[in-house]
């Protein structure tokens, strides 16, 4: 009998289940996973370095850039670390807005992630669907940045201007002629809130529809049921955080347990799972988007309500007003220092964490006294939970890999900075 | 949360006593310094303490202090900061902890109390050179296949030191010193205390 030998395998960097550039080198017995590297960097930009090369405000940008689907999630983290630093107080409004789009952005990163993980284990539909409602948040996105994705918007002491009062139209072309443009319209003849309010009472319809492909699919549960089962302890002891843990049974959500922004104002719950295996990660997930269409609603019943401010007025840190600038010489000051020389942020340390969509997004900022950061710090949820690929993965068959690798939520903007 | 806070403190002090180098209590977080080396016991005892229990860590950053201010620095150059969270009390602890020597800085490996840190000392590794005794695998992780030098060390410039490109006479990638000129658009500068405030 031939002695049978262990089989190495790469998976990607060219893989469209690798969500991106991951190489993974597998060693198989048979068709057994033995041990699982990931190889990670392919992507890597060195963010944190350039980082320390721009003032405070050029960073902003930077933050999209990491997980590319949840974008406005990477912002708040930054600015809130330097806001902790500079002790800004930011306005209530301001705090809502950015509530309110962070929960569209967590909507938005799922919806992405249910897509891909449905395409990667063999559901075609659920893809297009989820991407129809992403088309109407990156609307949102970009009706109050300009941008469907690198939005910018949240700056530190605020965000950069106040919800538009009116949406995009679509105009007629030759693929919709007049009157399927004005269907298409038709929910956006009011301001941005009242596009959201539109949504939102369309979207629980939405994940309903998700539900009916996927949640009591045979072929889905047979795919995902039992496979990368991760234990409570183990699961904190690896770092994980998000709906990772929250899969495995633990309730642990920073919305709650150390709230930021106006999430002590927010009534919602957090799902937790039972057995911490890919199924559990999916349900934990379709039940947050569900909760995040609860907090959205909210924000916009106060948003309605409450006009004020939506920038500090501290000058040294924001911006002064266009029309104030323009008239006004200590204003005009304040613009020019801090759009070329940038403000200056006290010395000293301040970690700032965010339940970002994937898990706990950190930034460690350390200042000396300085226009630019002395060192940044980011602190990747994916980059623990890819860490945990080889446990994970160990055991299974090469078909449940893409499993897993999807049911951690693998962005390597993030992952490889 | 500042009664909590002064616990903590508290707490720390009782359990560690004098393996504490400084305790410093700012903008609501904790932050202690540790020696090299005492590390692992007073780790192993922040996450096993049942008034400390850092289950989880949630961060280790490489530091390298030498540029720190625009001055000369005059402590040990190198360090690693810890981010560790506490589920049970819902706390949050940063440890710093200096590595002894500038030229070869080496700590050790905290893998046998977290495992998850396995990842963040290879980042460390590859990005600062800061060795960790005791790491079973530990390898560069997120630069290319066959660097050298550690990109995130203050002496290393922003613009590296080769660059990639396709030679057509070759017909494959080479690597060639950079040519472009390192520059800087908005200069760093470091101002007083109070600068321009009256």
């Amino acid at each position: 009998m031939p002695e049978i030998k262990n089989y190495t395998m790469n998976f990607g960097p060219q893989h469209p289940a690798a969500h991106g550039v991951l190489r993974l080198v597998l060693e198989l017995d048979g068709e057994v996973i033995q041990r699982a590297d990931p190889h990670i960097g392919l992507l890597h930009r060195g963010t944190e370095k350039l980082a320390e090369h721009k003032t405070f405000l050029q960073s902003v940008p930077y933050m999209d850039r990491l997980d590319y689907v949840s974008m406005m999630c990477n912002e708040h983290a930054y600015v809130q670390a330097i806001e902790k630093l500079t002790g800004i107080e930011v306005p209530l409004r301001a705090q809502y807005i950015r509530v309110m789009f962070d929960e569209i952005t967590r909507v938005l990163n799922h919806l992405m992630w249910l897509g891909a993980h449905g395409l990667d284990i063999g559901a075609m539909t659920i893809f297009l669907y989820c991407f129809r409602e992403r088309e109407d948040l990156m609307d949102a996105y970009e009706a109050v940045s300009g941008a469907r994705m690198h939005a910018a918007y949240y700056r530190p002491g605020g965000v950069y201007r106040d919800l538009p009062d009116s949406m995009p139209q679509y105009e007629a072309s030759k693929i919709h002629n007049a009157a399927a443009v004005k269907k298409m319209n038709e929910n956006r003849q009011g301001s941005l809130l009242d596009f959201l309010e539109d949504f939102t009472r369309r979207f629980p319809t939405y994940v309903d529809e998700y539900e009916t492909l996927l949640t009591d699919n045979r072929i889905w549960k047979q795919r995902t049921v039992g496979i990368g089962i991760v234990t409570p302890e183990r699961a904190i002891a690896l770092g994980m955080t998000g709906p990772m843990l929250r899969g495995s049974g633990i309730e642990w959500d920073l919305r709650k347990k150390q709230p930021y922004a106006a999430y002590d104002k927010m009534d919602f719950d957090i799902p937790v799972g039972v057995n911490g295996d890919s199924y559990d990660r999916y349900l934990v997930r379709v039940e947050e988007m569900r909760q995040s269409n609860r907090i959205i609603k909210q924000c916009i019943d106060w948003l309605r309500v409450n006009p004020g401010p939506v920038m500090a007025s501290n000058h040294k840190y924001s911006p002064p007003a266009r029309e104030s600038m323009k008239q006004n010489m200590e204003e005009l000051i304040h613009h020019f220092k801090l759009f070329t020389e940038g403000m200056h942020v006290p010395a000293g340390e301040a970690y700032a964490a965010v339940e970002h969509p994937k898990g706990e997004f950190g930034i460690y900022l350390v200042s000396d006294g300085a226009n630019k950061p002395y060192r940044l710090k980011i602190r990747a949820p994916g980059f623990a939970h890819l860490s945990c690929m080889d446990e994970m993965a160990r055991g299974h068959m090469i078909a449940d890999v893409v499993t897993i690798i999807g049911s951690q939520d693998i962005v390597f903007g993030e992952i490889d900075r | 949360m500042t009664s909590d806070k002064k616990t903590l403190r508290e707490e720390l002090e009782g359990q560690l006593a004098d393996q504490l180098v400084s305790v410093e209590e700012r903008l609501g977080e904790t932050t202690i310094v540790v020696r090299a080396a005492d590390m692992l016991e007073v780790l192993m005892q922040l996450r096993d303490a049942e008034e400390l229990k850092f289950a989880q860590m949630s961060d280790l950053a490489g530091m390298d202090y030498s540029a720190y201010a625009d001055e000369e620095w005059q402590g040990k150059r190198f360090a690693v900061v810890y981010h560790l969270l506490s589920l049970v009390h819902n706390r949050r602890l940063r440890v710093r902890i200096f590595a002894d020597e500038d030229d070869f800085p080496v700590l050790s490996s905290v893998i046998g109390i977290w495992p998850g840190a396995n990842w963040f000392e290879r980042e460390a590794f590859d990005l600062f050179g800061i060795v960790f005794t005791g790491h079973p695998d530990l390898r560069r992780i997120l630069t290319d296949y066959g660097f050298v030098g550690n990109p995130f060390r203050k002496d290393f410039p922003l613009s590296g030191h080769v660059e990639m490109r396709y030679d057509p006479e070759q017909q494959r990638v080479v690597y060639q010193p950079v040519t472009v000129e390192p520059r800087e658009v908005t200069p760093r500068i470091v101002r007083e205390e109070n600068f321009g405030c009256h």
